[in-house]
């Protein structure tokens, strides 16, 4: 006995849940952003090392984004978060302390600088990618190098001030403000990936990571949304960027390096790639090995970090996504199973 | 009858090879076309140069007597262009409905909508819903493009094209490696496609083209060898000379 | 400028030497090492301690850094990169990009972070007059070494039978071993020879390009545009586009001292906007 017009077909009803699911927060989700606040209030030892975590989070979700969802690699991120990070940190000595508006400022820099190279990415293959954006990130670092009379050099940028956070918030020694205002900044750019990611462009940029030439036949301008993501992704990297400037209140060259570059592609591929949680587990992830091999060899732990690397990439990349996938499936069968139970009692009446 | 898409003196050349030679071709309005040939004729080229994944190196493209010769390949589809490809090109980690849901959402003018989730579009569910049973793929609309079994994955390859609304379909060879037992699926598939899309079918499986077609057209080395009706082109002494054999399944 | 433009040649040679064997290993195995500075810096280092410390004569010590570089090449290569040819681009860069932070920290560790200061021997320091310009004695060494090289490489590519078999196995490995051809064998020494002229390439350049633990990570980019711009299959292309660098970098840097370091970047967009098919079709 069949409903009237108003009701869908079983299969559009079927298609709707489809295509519902990666818009759901599961309850893992929740649960860890419920954590992430909550440790604000009961890790205050930890505010400095936690905003790290925010920041380099932020900075992974940004080639995330081009890699994860775009198929887009990059060896140069760190132009685009180096560009924030000098904008804002020039920003603040020139213009205003304020903090938000130097975020924006952040924001702004890596977009143009990612927009405006983003045509070298276009054509040819992985190699050209990140030939090009190797290129642009030492050509960046170049150039902050010769300007030292601007950007300080290799001595770093001096004289960074930001004021307190809506005029009321002082940023301490302790991180007590930096963590609070880093994890909002998170929170609010990982909601906005999420949405962009499940929206028509987002799937669109998964298309064009899985098939540029079927999705060229299926009326995808594959290069305006390449130049697209890599804007945004730009943009994100030098909120990173700007955010690291803030909370630090002195940068180098470092973060225009190709150490960089580096540090955030693998912090996102220890992670998972292409479910934007990649970043953030990665960040947690490598903070810890940062922290345990420090105390171990402080001098020589790029060492260690290249053999983590190369047995992580020989035994497998996939190993720790694969593990929170089956767990957050398995969070989801119990939902599952308990909306189906409606579903087939709906079906009975 | 109308020309929906038209070539003149299209050409291609690499290196030495002339993989498109000189070839006027036309395609009628309505049409049930087929193109056949010896392997290596170039009948994939042909396609690609349709399409514009090969630019020409000399000729014309005429789509709805419109020149898009230099027009991007998105924009042809614009226009009313689709293809299929031999070998299978899907979307491997997107699921059938996401696939199905992306050319809808950019056919619409919506790919660019980053500020609503996919679902959102009016009427996209019932659109996707009624072309996974048009295709028969109820039983996998939501799994992974990868992990499809072939026939499946033949299936969702047309679907995609249908799902583009084209007013001149090509195919490239739709029943390519399709099991014996499924290929009347894909015939099936096939003859109920609307009778105003114009189809373009590549093909090496008799059986199909002699049921399906009306017109056929052969390409022999590049170059248009001869073209007529179904029985014309199946009495062709010629014809079968250069199939060598291939025309005799009957 | 006639000085320029010899010293611009001899730095273009040493970038062949170093680069050549990045070129045929990526054409070959479709593998983006990008450590291969590290086989570089490993052959330099060999010279250096064998020169400085051991009293070994340089012109000896050149035959021996090859000799290391290479076998540490083949050692890895059987070992480590064998498991990584199937898997996809961003797997291997990660892995080389592990295995040049093991090498840049190894050797920080072990020799120390500075500078390291080749003795040449006597008869190579210093110039000399030829027509009216300045020649110096190394760099002409350079040249003739490097040329020599070239030239023996591309003979080998072209008129030996393993030459033939590594043209065949770049060209179309699967139809290379359905005739016959063992393309792991091929694969394995072309790494081991690629490897080991790097060796040689940094132990002849450590007196030019300077020798310390971040040499990989200077020039890898250096390497990477050598190869992108030239072909595979012979040694012509990624010879012209070496001493094509060679020349513009030492050029600009002494004309143009503020910009000189930019001079490859520039060359790299350039090469993009002409060839819009991407540089490394083959990759693609």
């Amino acid at each position: 006995m069949q409903a009237n017009h108003s009701t869908p077909t079983p299969l559009s009803a079927d298609v709707r849940r489809v295509m519902r699911r990666p818009v759901r927060w599961t309850v893992i989700e929740i649960a860890f952003w419920v954590l992430a606040v909550l440790s604000w209030f009961f890790l205050p030892e930890q505010h400095l090392i936690l905003t790290e975590i925010a920041g380099i989070a932020i900075f992974a979700l940004s080639i995330d984004l081009i890699l994860g969802y775009a198929g887009i690699v990059s060896l140069g991120q760190a132009a685009l978060y180096g560009a924030g990070a000098y904008a804002s940190g020039l920003f603040s000595i020139y213009v205003t302390g304020e903090p938000i508006s130097g975020l924006l400022v952040g924001a702004v820099a890596g977009a143009v600088i990612a927009f405006a190279t983003s045509f070298l990415l276009l054509r040819g293959g992985d190699l050209t990618r990140l030939m090009v954006t190797l290129g642009v990130a030492a050509v960046l670092f170049e150039i902050a190098n010769q300007t030292a009379w601007l950007t300080g050099g290799a001595d770093g940028l001096q004289g960074i001030t930001i004021d307190p956070l809506f005029g009321h918030f002082e940023f301490d020694f302790y991180g007590h403000t930096g963590y609070a205002y880093s994890l909002a900044v998170l929170f609010v750019l990982f909601v906005l990936s999420r949405l962009i990611v499940s929206s028509p462009f987002g799937i669109s940029l998964k298309a064009i990571r899985d098939n540029p030439l079927r999705a060229s036949a299926v009326g995808i301008p594959v290069a305006a949304r390449q130049v697209a993501i890599y804007t945004v992704a730009g943009a994100y990297a030098g909120i990173a960027g700007a955010l690291f400037t803030q909370t630090q209140q002195f940068i180098s060259l470092d973060v225009l390096s190709f150490q960089k570059s580096a540090d955030g592609l693998m912090v996102l591929v220890i992670g998972g790639t292409g479910y934007l949680y990649g970043g953030i587990v990665g960040a947690v992830v490598y903070e810890m090995v940062q922290d345990g091999i420090a105390n171990l060899t402080p001098q020589y732990w790029q060492f260690w970090v290249g053999i983590l690397l190369v047995v992580f990439v020989l035994v497998g990349r996939d190993r720790p996504r694969e593990l929170i996938s089956r767990l957050t499936a398995r969070a989801g069968q119990m939902r599952k199973s308990s909306s189906e139970t409606v579903i087939s009692k709906r079906q009975e009446t | 009858m109308d020309t929906v898409l038209e070539t003149i003196s299209l050409s291609k050349i690499f290196g030495g090879l002339k993989a498109t030679d000189n070839v006027n071709f036309r395609l009628e309005q309505g049409a049930r076309h087929a193109l056949i040939g010896p392997n290596g004729a170039g009948k994939t080229t042909f396609i690609n140069l349709l399409t514009g994944v090969l630019t020409p190196s000399d000729g014309k493209i005429l789509l709805n007597g419109e020149d898009i010769t230099s027009i991007k390949r998105e924009q042809r589809v614009r226009r009313g262009l689709a293809r299929t490809f031999q070998i299978n090109q899907l979307f491997g980690k997107l699921n059938v409905v996401e696939s199905l849901g992306l050319v809808i959402s950019e056919r619409r003018g919506h790919g660019r909508d980053w500020f609503r989730w996919a679902g959102t579009l009016p009427g996209i569910e019932d659109e996707i819903a009624s072309l996974i049973s048009d295709f028969g793929l109820e039983d996998v609309f939501d799994h992974p493009c990868s992990g499809l079994p072939y026939g499946k994955q033949r299936l969702l390859e047309i679907a995609l094209a249908i799902a583009c609304r084209p007013k001149v379909l090509l195919l490239d060879e739709p029943a390519a490696g399709v099991p014996e037992a499924d290929r009347h699926e894909v015939l099936s598939r096939l003859s109920a496609l609307p009778s105003d899309v114009s189809i373009l079918l590549i093909e090496h499986d008799m059986d199909l083209v002699f049921n399906f077609a009306e017109k056929i057209s052969v390409l022999v080395s590049g170059a248009l060898f001869a073209e007529g009706t179904v029985d014309e082109i199946a009495n062709d002494q010629r014809v079968k000379e250069v199939y060598l054999g291939g025309a005799d399944h009957g | 400028m006639l000085t320029l433009l010899f010293d611009g040649l001899a730095y273009g040679m040493l970038l062949f030497i170093l680069s050549c064997g990045l070129a045929v290993t990526l054409g070959l195995m479709n593998f983006i090492n990008l450590a291969h500075g590290a086989f570089a810096m490993a052959g330099g280092y060999v010279t250096v301690v064998l020169t400085n410390n051991w009293g070994v004569p340089f012109l000896l010590s050149l035959p021996i850094a090859f000799v290391g570089a290479a076998v540490l090449g083949l050692v890895l290569e059987r070992t480590l990169y064998v498991r990584m040819y199937e898997k996809g681009h961003l797997d291997q860069v990660l892995f080389s990009i592990g295995i040049v932070f093991v090498a840049v920290a190894g050797i920080d560790y072990v020799m120390g972070s500075q500078q390291q200061i080749l003795n040449l021997p006597q008869f190579m320091r210093g110039r000399i007059d030829v027509f009216g310009i300045g020649v110096g004695i190394y760099r002409a060494f350079l040249i003739a070494v490097c040329g020599l090289l070239a030239v023996a490489l591309q003979l080998i590519l072209t008129h030996t039978r393993f030459g033939s078999r590594l043209r065949a196995s770049v060209d179309d490995r699967r139809v290379a071993r359905g005739v016959g051809i063992r393309v792991n064998v091929i694969f394995a020494v072309t790494f081991a020879v690629g490897s080991g002229l790097a060796g040689l390439g940094g132990a002849l350049g450590a007196e030019i390009l300077g020798l310390d633990p971040t040499f990989p990570l200077k020039f890898m980019v250096y390497f990477l545009i050598v190869v992108s711009v030239s072909g595979t299959t012979s040694m012509l292309g990624p010879l012209y586009a070496s001493i094509l660098l060679g020349i513009a970098d030492v050029m600009a840097k002494y004309y143009v001292p503020a910009l000189g370091g930019f001079v490859i970047y520039i060359v790299l967009v350039v090469v993009l906007v002409l060839r819009p098919q991407g540089l490394f079709s083959r990759m693609n």
